[in-house]
């Protein structure tokens, strides 16, 4: 297939996952928002959200400070902001656009279904949207989407650039999240254990909608040390690192049958697995949480780049 | 003024006999049942994408161009005429290009002047003396016809170039019978979705002599921003061939390649969407983002097929356009089968005196104009236009011709108030290649506006289905 084409594929699916990540990542903030709060109060923890996003200068050069009304804005619906909900969606169709023969019937619907909702949402009064009504909606488009390729797309190479921009996409927001409560959330490392400490994980399964699963894959108080595990090394949770590494994986495997050969993205990727299938949760905070997490979203970088290189650029010979 | 309209339906308040089926169809649908399939045509349009964005309007760019669903009827003598004119017509225009690149037989014949020919801006200087394969300079002829009685068709214009509209043909009948099953049972209406298939074969039928095995056919187009494409994506789509912008070819080594998943794949035909001047910097303008540096020295060594040939714009200039008929006499030795519109050129003086005299009775168009731009209307156009039209064209006459206003022909049309007569032209799209192919059908666009006599989408026209009947 035109390399191009398998550009377009991938960035739709990683817009529409940022789109989540990013609906799901205002609703951590409006959660923390309600509780009466620690440290410098609710600004804080809407600066740790924008930084988190990676939207803080953005926010700041349009806005100045940050209030919660002009974040949902900023995050959702701003168009000068590439990576709110309404910039990724946009992105997301436009790319379905251009190869929509490409796609099934049903993902086009689903794209352009998403798009032109967005828009009455948009022509609605602010005032009369709940932030919940928001992300809910995003949530429920996305699933969409992804049940349309799931159920229809062929499972040739397009299909597995789909995948590819989902799981690389998703290993990179989980790994995010995750770094945003440990490390931006809490204000002081006396804050770790407390109430706040726990109220903000749980706050974070939520959002992750993965609250219950994690209950019933340990039980018992949540510490740093399980959510972490579930998190980064656990093979059943659909978020974790170790599942969206191994997806991309998969999904690599297939394009070097396919093609009869493989590249240095297939080597990268069966790197990291194979370092994420060996460790410990211990050795995560050995490094550090932060630190191995800042490292690990470096590699996924560098695997898309390589992922890129090999594919999409149309510089391969 | 009252011009006497010929209806395609009605001759002498008796309904013609190819339309007495739809008569039937149009008695049985209660008007509650007429909307609802009304509203159910313009969802499945939707679905399927077709829209139509107009340049420069802004506005929604999501546009569906209105569809009627009231179809306009050939009969198979009806069109084996027109098949046999627009044949003829579409073998003189490309003898007329090969000629005009190489030895100019016609122009030293003394029928065409060299001037209209070799100072076109149209005319490529960058291929004289090269002969694509076959000959072929214009793979895909549009000839735009207009009907004022029955046996009375004119050709308004020819388009050598890149044609668009042919996707509305094809799915205007896929929407019908999938809606209307019935008037596909009682009526035998020839096909007309062989047409991505002859396409492809058309183009594989050129590909240069360098090509071994079987040729790899790709479509060039500008891009998702360009208002036709959908239909770029659509027939690349239907003809089962790659859909490329120029980003994604180069040249190296003496031939075309496009870049892949699995590395370069060789390119031997290119259905260009793009004009001439965007084909290549390094030949044409160095500006261009759209084309691919080196094209032109790969056509020219025969490495590569270029459909339409450059060049082949010279043959369906506004100017060019009077000497169709002489074309055909030359080349062919035969006599036209379809008539011109008459035309006044401006640049000539005695044509000018006339047209400026006349001018609330005649259309005058820009010579490079098109789309339904730049042109008048004169019994349709107020004092206050008129003025101003008459100042241009005396500033530079050389730029526009003008023709009578012609009686164009109506046919019933589904409108707010029931069913009205509306204006309609016929664009068949003939194919070239090894072979001459025409798919029996065309796209027939009709003006929705009452009593309006421009047809094209981008100033409100709408389609229609176009059968020919069988015998």
């Amino acid at each position: 297939m035109l390399s191009r084409t398998a550009d377009n594929l991938f960035w739709i699916a990683r817009y529409m996952e940022r789109a989540e990540t990013m609906a799901r990542l205002l609703e951590v903030g409006a959660r923390i928002a309600l509780m009466p709060s620690a440290g410098d109060g609710y600004r804080n923890e809407w600066d740790s959200l924008l930084r988190a996003s990676g939207t803080a200068a953005g926010f700041a050069a349009k806005y100045g400070d940050p209030v919660q009304r002009n974040i949902e804005s900023y995050l959702f619906f701003d168009r000068d902001n590439p990576s709110s909900v309404a910039s990724c969606i946009e992105q997301a169709r436009e790319n379905g656009r251009i190869v929509r023969t490409a796609l099934t019937t049903q993902v086009w619907d689903a794209l352009s279904t998403a798009s032109q909702e967005l828009r009455q949402l948009e022509r609605c009064e602010r005032s009369s949207l709940e932030l919940s009504q928001l992300t809910e909606w995003t949530m429920r488009q996305t699933a969409m989407v992804r049940g349309a390729i799931d159920t229809t797309q062929l499972r040739n190479d397009g299909y597995d650039f789909l995948g590819l921009g989902y799981a690389l996409e998703r290993a990179d927001n989980t790994a995010r999240l995750l770094d945003v409560k440990y490390y931006v959330l809490l204000p002081r490392v006396e804050f770790i254990g407390s109430g706040l400490d726990n109220y903000q994980w749980q706050t974070l399964l939520r959002a992750l909608s993965a609250h219950r699963a994690f209950h019933w894959a340990y039980g018992g108080d949540i510490t740093a040390g399980k959510i972490a595990h579930f998190l980064v090394l656990n093979p059943q949770c659909p978020r974790s690192l170790l599942t969206a590494i191994g997806a991309a994986m998969g999904h690599l495997d297939r394009l070097s049958r396919g093609y009869g050969h493989s590249t240095e993205a297939q080597a990268r990727a069966r790197v990291i697995l194979g370092e994420l299938g060996e460790l410990a949760v211990e050795d995560v905070f050995d490094e550090g949480l932060h630190e191995f997490l800042t490292r690990f979203i470096r590699e996924v970088g560098d695997l898309s780049g390589l992922v890129q290189g090999a594919y999409l650029s149309g510089e391969a010979r | 003024m009252a011009i006497p309209y010929f209806n395609e339906m009605y001759q002498n308040d008796q309904v013609r006999p190819l339309y007495a089926r739809l008569e039937d169809w149009t008695r049985a649908m209660p008007a509650e049942l007429r909307q609802m399939k009304q509203a159910e045509a313009e969802a499945l349009f939707r679905r399927i994408g077709i829209t139509f964005a107009v340049y420069g309007e802004g506005g929604d760019p999501d546009r569906l161009i209105p569809f009627d669903m009231f179809p306009r009827v050939f009969t198979q003598t009806e069109w084996r005429k027109l098949e046999r004119g627009i044949k003829q017509r579409a073998r003189a225009l490309n003898a007329f290009l090969l000629d005009v690149y190489g030895r100019g037989e016609i122009i030293r014949a003394g029928r065409i002047p060299a001037r209209l020919v070799y100072q076109n801006e149209a005319y490529e200087r960058a291929v004289a003396g090269f002969v694509p394969p076959r000959g072929v300079y214009s793979h895909i002829v549009g000839i735009d016809l207009v009907r004022t009685g029955p046996e009375d068709f004119f050709v308004l214009e020819d388009n050598c170039r890149t044609p668009s509209g042919v996707s509305y043909m094809l799915e205007n009948r896929e929407i019908m019978m999938r809606m209307f099953p019935a008037l596909f049972r009682e009526n035998r209406i020839e096909p007309v979705d062989g047409y991505p298939d002859l396409l492809r074969r058309t183009l594989a039928s050129v590909a240069p002599a360098k090509c071994e095995g079987e040729p790899t056919v790709v479509i060039l187009t500008p891009g998702h921003f360009n208002s036709a494409y959908y239909e770029h994506s659509f027939l690349a789509d239907l003809m089962g061939v790659e859909l490329v912008e120029g980003a994604d070819l180069f040249v190296e080594a003496g031939f075309v390649w496009m870049r892949t998943t699995q590395g370069p794949r060789r390119v031997d035909v290119i259905y260009r969407r793009i004009d001439d001047a965007f084909l290549d910097p390094l030949c044409f303008r160095p500006d261009s983002m759209l084309g691919i540096a080196g094209l032109m020295d790969v056509y020219r060594s025969g490495g590569v097929s270029i459909c339409s040939a450059p060049g082949a714009g010279v043959a369906d200039d506004k100017a060019i356009y009077t000497y169709v008929p002489e074309m055909i006499r030359f080349y062919l030795g035969e006599e036209p089968v379809l008539q011109n519109v008459p035309t006044w050129q401006c640049g000539k003086s005695d044509d000018l005196k006339y047209v400026l005299e006349n001018m609330t009775e005649l259309v005058v168009k820009e010579v490079h104009g098109s789309g339904g731009y730049g042109m008048l209307v004169g019994p349709r156009a107020t004092k206050a236009e008129i003025a101003a039209f008459r100042d241009r064209v005396a500033a530079k006459p050389g730029n526009y011709i003008a023709q009578p206003t012609l009686a164009l022909s109506t046919t019933p049309t589904f409108v707010e108030q029931g069913i009205a007569p509306r204006h309609v032209d016929l664009r068949p799209y003939c194919l070239v290649g090894e072979r001459i192919e025409l798919v029996p059908g065309g796209l027939t666009r009709v003006a929705l506006t009452e009593g309006s006599l421009v047809v094209n989408s981008s100033q409100g026209g709408g389609v229609k289905d176009t059968w020919v009947l069988a015998e």
